[in-house]
């Protein structure tokens, strides 16, 4: 590690840290339809869409109501997305003249299921694959929608904490509609300016053929990328314009750039942390969260940094400087853009998995085994730590009910939270929501890697479901691990080197994020219907303490042993066993120096 | 404490059967009985409907019974690899039964109490009123509303109210306690117990309940467990322990995909066992908890019993531990039962010695603990001892209307009493009251005292100074409540300024005084509307309403029916104090499940790393390293993992009995210290533990 790359993790995240309160100030007042300094520009537009919704923002929704909406709202996304991706050969701005050949029926299901929601995976490569229309009028707007629906649900269950006896936890439309209007619009179009003046394309004409100074035709492509690339970023969707994602040129310009895309990632979930507790009556209740998921997310950032800097032992081997100087990173830059370097590298793949985003700056495919491993296991925590627009306060909640649920019985009462009592019908919720996350991920791993499909056959032309794998080897186990990981947890981010455009991936990986997103969320739902109509009991000194260091500890305890109780046989058959490979003697004894 | 009976258990051993009828022994917790009982009944335990309840302990029991028919398929077909198999199998069938056997031990403790009462519920004749007359008929026939007569050395044939008379009682079967009580007509001490025996006098008895449905049908139900009902807390810990468990099953089915491919990748190694697997499940799922839960239930309700209070279910048990205010009756629960004599303050120009001398005389024939605590004061103050009234002496006793008492001695005519009313009768008596004497009877009032003033005739000759004693030890212990962030708040019929400086004094947060019965009601409603749970102690039928209302109603023996169906919990000792140990029993209740829930998980880590490496070093020999324990051979780790599983259960048999150790104080207190110890302990055990199993499977040459 250098002073250097240690400065500029520990800078990012005192900015996150300066950010927390304002804007969960700022998202608290949004939520309860209190005025901000962004009302008078923008109250006619939230006007707007409620009277075209025919939407009245003061009726207040059961949870089920609500759970309603969100479904209702989900599958009519989804069936629009579908539509126009298989129709695009019949629609307008289509420069390149894409039809439904380049989208089969299971890749648009695939893509409609990932953009709505909020996970953003990508079968395909977008610039060689869907029109400008498709882009902007289907996935943009799918950017928008399913991150403030992902935020209404947080803000639904803060309400479910913060009321006492009350039937309802607020009303689904108005809480999409403030999100947006309030939160996203803005936020995206202040990003989207800056990122052009970083040189961020933003245009509709077509791929531009250039003849190179040796006399090759190479293809610039073209296309609305920076109104893409901010939403891209604060709705943490993930889904890149280009293949390259984040690592393009076009997409991420410069470490400026990448900087301040990362903080795009990080400060709605750390507004909303700090939301949290600002609701329930006691900030420190929101700082606790807050500790817990910087912590983790340090931890994460410098484990990474470690790993990556410390580069591949058989280079070094071979007599390859892996040291860094003042005139190279050193460190395992393979698949590492060079404008970024290693640092920033590792930080945004900790950035990108902590939060639900999934947009990628480096290729995850080439960290190094354990460097590759945390935004693995960033992921297979259920993205706590800030996590995506709102996903992450709700999986850290889900913890925080499952650790006061058994520590909490340790002072001898019966476990609250935030002065709701924690009984029967929680635990189970949160049980189901656990159980629907980790059967996802486990099962369809479990699936790819032994499954064997004729080949040349429909579901897989390569026939086992394993040979789709790049690397053979713990890598590939990896590689099938990493794709339902991140499906399930909504992230996007792909480890590459997994062929997954076939039908059988393009269908278990839209399963993995349906129940990544519904089974797991809407769980949560109920739980903040049932907390909202409990009595807030009254805090004593017999009450489990639920805002110091204890708790915070307790907290990010739950969080790995969770994790690490149900997916430690299968990491160490992938990011473990390939790490002690690397480093055994017997890999060492292979090189020749 | 000694001399009593309690119907359950509690520390004292003994040994030998249980031979005797009456009142039950105290029982320990390796009584021999109770041990065979136990595992006798660990066996039959084994019944899979039986087990399907706990749905941990039925997996480990499916887990056990595949291995076993694989061992015998395996003998059969005379496959390699059985002597494992059979290791394994036996393990696991040892840790069913282990967990079968604290579940067994919890309850035979009940069961043998249970069997000692049943004795004592003989079947009595008993006399019916029909009519005018008596008839004889079996006891077991009477229904609520039918009237009985009981004589002296009759057993009472039901529970009922003593409709006429009074008389003394033996209620020794249930109470445990060999003083006998008065029962009455009339008031708050008209309940009697069927199965309890009049000593003396004659009552008449209005019977009201069915057979079957007494309250010793309902004590033996109750210590037996026969109606034991999972409390919410219970159920909610078996739902998470039965996710993590589907959790972890999900994990392991999962293996033998995943290895199956690293196989391929590796060309080396297979895919792990069933053997393997079964055991790598029963290490993982939490078998601690999930073998000891029941039994801390059952052992908390019995250490409630062994306080001498019945609670009628386990709900109130957990919620005792939950309580934030409790309301105390002040006297006998703050204040011994009666105030006493602390101070003479004669009046001007008497000394303190001619006081102490008249107001002596005036109580030696003043049976009330005031009269007598007069009579103590005066001894100690004046040295005034050994007095006889002299034979012509008259005592007028006490009475509401005169609110005076005292003797008359010839012409001396000695009173003491209320202030107004003595001074009215030292002016009738033709004498005068000085105006200081009743200055200083103000004073007492306002320090939360009784003035009692004394008069000879026309004298004046002072005031005694009666005081409310507060308890020993009881600031103290409401301190402690107040560290576990539980308020105290005191009832008291008492005018607010008496009850005031009592309150201080005990140092309780707040007081309720001149308390009617719609008070307490009203106080307990606007508590509970505040998100604070509340407990109080009641005996009189007016005090049903509130002991209802309650989250926690703890009704005295020695009230009325009333009052005892109200409450969640009756104190058989009627000693209002109890309230306290009650809350901590509950406490620890939850804080017992809460540790071994804790520990169990944390165990899991070492077992991983025991049993991870032995079956994946095969497919990637690099993965011996995360061998950390060194563990000999693949199945020696796997056999000492389970072992450890096994072992662990039996090793902590004892401490879901007891009860984790309970200090009261802060819950940041018991967070950080259980948390150190089952969270952080647990974490770190196994790790020598399965390493010293390993090497005594080595040594042993198991495996």
């Amino acid at each position: 590690m250098t002073f250097n790359g240690v400065a500029q993790i520990v800078i990012f995240f005192l900015i996150v840290l300066a950010l927390a309160k304002p804007v969960g100030i700022f998202l608290s007042r949004v939520f309860n339809g209190h005025r901000t300094f962004l009302h008078p520009p923008l109250r006619w537009l939230e006007a707007l869409c409620y009277r075209l919704g025919g939407v009245d923002p003061e009726q207040e929704q059961r949870w089920t109501q609500y759970a309603i909406s969100l479904l209702a709202f989900s599958a009519v996304s989804f069936l629009f997305v579908y539509a126009i991706q298989r129709l695009q050969g019949f629609l307008p701005l289509n420069p390149q003249h894409f039809g439904g050949k380049q989208v089969s029926p299971d890749l648009a299901f695939n893509t409609a299921i990932s953009f709505v929601t909020n996970t953003n995976w990508q079968s395909y490569a977008g610039e060689t694959t869907l029109s400008y229309f498709v882009q902007m009028a289907a996935l943009t707007v799918q950017n928008f929608v399913s991150a403030a629906a992902g935020v209404a649900m947080s803000v639904a269950l803060i309400r479910g904490f913060a009321r006492r006896e009350s039937k309802t936890i607020g009303n689904f439309w108005a809480d999409l509609t403030r999100a947006t209007v309030y939160v996203f619009l803005p936020l995206s179009l202040l990003g989207a300016l800056f990122l052009c003046s970083q040189g961020v394309i933003q245009t509709l004409r077509p791929n531009l053929p250039v003849r190179t100074v040796q006399g090759a035709t190479q293809v610039i492509p073209g296309g609305p990328v920076a109104s893409q690339e901010a939403i891209k970023m604060a709705g943490t969707n993930g889904g890149g314009f280009f293949n390259a994602n984040s690592a393009h040129p076009f997409e991420n310009p410069t470490p400026l750039t990448d900087y301040v895309e990362m903080l795009f990632i990080f400060v709605i979930p750390a507004g909303l942390a700090y939301m949290f507790g600002r609701e329930v009556g006691d900030t420190r209740q929101g700082w606790a969260l807050f500790a817990a998921m910087s912590a983790l997310f340090l931890a994460g950032a410098f484990f990474c940094y470690h790993f990556e800097q410390r580069g591949n032992p058989l280079l070094a081997r071979m007599g390859i400087a892996t040291q860094a100087t003042a005139g190279q990173p050193g460190g395992n830059m393979e698949g590492k853009e060079v404008r970024f370097g290693i640092t920033d590298s590792a930080l945004f793949a900790t950035v990108t998995t902590d939060a639900s985003c999934g947009a990628v700056n480096s290729m995850h495919d080439s960290f190094t085994p354990l460097g590759g491993m945390v935004p693995l296991v960033n992921m297979l925590t259920g993205e706590v730590i800030f996590g995506g627009v709102g996903a992450g306060l709700k999986g850290m909640l889900l913890f925080a009910i499952l650790a006061v649920f058994i520590a909490g019985l340790m002072v001898g009462r019966t476990p609250e939270y935030v002065g709701k009592k924690i009984e029967q019908k929680e635990v189970k919720l949160a049980m189901v929501a656990l159980i629907a996350a980790a059967a996802s991920i486990l099962v369809f791993t479990a699936l790819s890697s032994v499954l064997r499909f004729p080949a040349h056959g429909y579901w897989n032309p390569p026939g086992p479901t394993a040979a789709n794998v790049a690397n053979p080897g713990p890598h590939g186990f990896s590689e099938i691990l990493y794709a339902y990981a991140s499906t399930t947890g909504n992230n996007g981010s792909a480890f590459a080197g997994l062929n997954t455009n076939t039908p059988w991936y393009n269908l278990t990986l839209g399963l993995a994020m349906f129940i990544g997103r519904f089974i797991f969320l809407l769980p949560l739902l109920g739980i903040a219907g049932s907390l909202a109509a409990k009595k807030r009991l009254a805090v004593t000194s017999g009450t489990f303490p639920t805002h110091g260091p204890l708790f915070v500890s307790l907290l990010i305890g739950t969080v790995i042993l969770v994790a690490a109780l149900t997916f430690f046989p299968a990491l160490s058959l992938g990011p473990i066993a390939e790490h002690y490979l690397l480093f055994s003697r017997h890999a060492m004894a292979a090189v020749k120096p | 404490m000694n001399d009593k009976a309690p119907i359950t258990a509690s520390a004292a051993p003994t040994s030998g059967p249980a031979s005797h009828a009456g009142p039950p022994r105290r029982l320990s917790l390796a009584d021999a009985t109770i041990l065979r009982r136990a595992a006798r009944d660990a066996f039959a335990k084994l019944h899979p409907l039986k087990m399907a309840a706990n749905p941990v302990m039925f997996v480990v029991e499916a887990g056990a019974a595949l291995l076993t028919i694989l061992l015998i398929r395996g003998w059969w077909l005379g496959l390699p690899g059985n002597s494992f198999t059979f290791q394994i199998a036996l393990w696991l069938w040892f840790t069913v039964l282990f967990a079968n056997f604290a579940e067994a031990m919890a309850e035979a403790r009940g069961k043998a109490q249970a069997d000692s009462l049943r004795k004592t519920k003989s079947e009595t004749l008993a006399k019916k009123l029909a009519g005018d007359r008596t008839e004889s008929v079996p006891s077991s026939s009477l229904r609520a509303g039918d009237v009985v007569m009981c004589a002296a050395g009759d057993i009472i044939p039901g529970d009922g109210e003593v409709v006429e008379g009074i008389a003394t009682v033996d209620e020794s079967v249930i109470t445990g306690e060999s003083a006998p009580v008065i029962r009455e007509s009339g008031g708050d001490r008209s309940a009697v117990t069927g199965g309890t025996k009049v000593l003396s006098d004659e009552i008449r008895v209005r019977i009201t309940s069915n057979p079957g449905e007494t309250f010793l049908d309902r004590m033996i139900a109750l210590v037996e467990g026969a109606q034991r009902q999972k409390t919410p807390n219970e159920i909610a810990l078996n739902i998470l322990i039965a996710g993590l468990t589907l959790i972890f099953l999900l994990a392991v089915a999962t293996l033998p995909p995943f290895a199956a491919f690293s196989v391929r990748a590796a060309g080396a190694g297979q895919v792990p066992s069933v053997v393997v697997l079964s055991a790598l499940l029963v290490c993982l799922i939490p078998t601690t908890i999930g073998g000891l839960l029941s039994a801390i239930g059952i052992a908390g309700m019995d250490r409630v019993m062994q306080h001498n209070v019945l609670a009628m279910s386990g709900k109130a048990v957990e919620a005792a531990g939950d309580v934030n205010t409790l309301l105390l009756d002040k006297t006998g629960t703050i204040t011994l039962g009666n105030r006493q004599a602390v101070e003479f303050l004669p009046a001007p120009g008497v000394t303190e010695a001619e006081l102490a001398d008249a107001a002596q005389l005036s109580s030696l024939a003043d049976e009330t603990p005031e009269g007598r605590s007069i009579v103590v004061l005066a001894k100690e103050r004046c040295g005034l001892r050994g007095r006889e009234l002299p034979g012509a002496a008259h005592f007028i006793p006490f009475s509401a209307y005169t609110r005076m008492s005292g003797v008359d001695m010839g012409r001396r005519r000695l009173r003491k009493g209320a202030t107004e009313a003595v001074a009215e009768f030292v002016r009738q008596e033709g004498g005068t009251v000085p105006e200081d004497a009743i200055e200083v009877s103000r004073g007492i009032s306002r320090s939360g005292g009784t003035p009692l003033v004394v008069a000879d005739g026309p004298r004046l000759l002072g005031t005694v100074h009666l005081k409310d004693i507060v308890k020993g030890g009881m600031k103290e212990r409401l301190a402690q409540l107040r560290a576990m962030g539980i308020r105290s708040v005191m009832i008291t019929g008492d005018n607010p300024l008496t009850a005031a400086a009592i309150a201080q004094e005990a140092g309780v947060d707040d007081f309720l005084a001149q308390a009617t019965p719609k008070d307490k009601l009203d106080y307990i409603r606007q508590e509970q509307a505040a998100g604070r749970l509340v407990a109080m102690t009641g005996d009189g039928t007016n005090d049903a309403p509130a002991l209802a209302q309650a989250d926690v109603g703890v009704a005295m023996n020695s009230g009325t029916m009333a009052a005892k169906e109200a409450g969640n919990m009756v104190d058989l000792d009627s000693n209002p104090t109890k309230l306290l140990e009650v809350v901590g029993i509950g406490k620890q209740l939850l804080m017992t499940r809460g540790a071994l829930t804790t520990f169990s998980i944390a165990n899991d880590v070492a077992k991983y790393f025991a049993i991870i490496p032995a079956m994946f070093a095969v497919i990637y020999p690099a993965l011996r390293h995360l061998n950390v324990m060194r563990l000999a051979t693949p199945q020696s780790a796997v056999l000492s993992a389970v072992i450890f599983n096994a072992l662990i259960i039996i090793a902590l048999i004892p401490l879901a009995l007891r009860g984790v150790h309970y200090r009261p104080s802060s819950a940041a207190t018991l967070l950080r210290r259980n948390l150190l110890i089952y969270g952080v302990g647990g974490l770190i055990v196994p790790f020598p533990g399965i390493w010293i199993i390993d090497v005594v499977v080595r040594a042993l040459h198991w495996a």
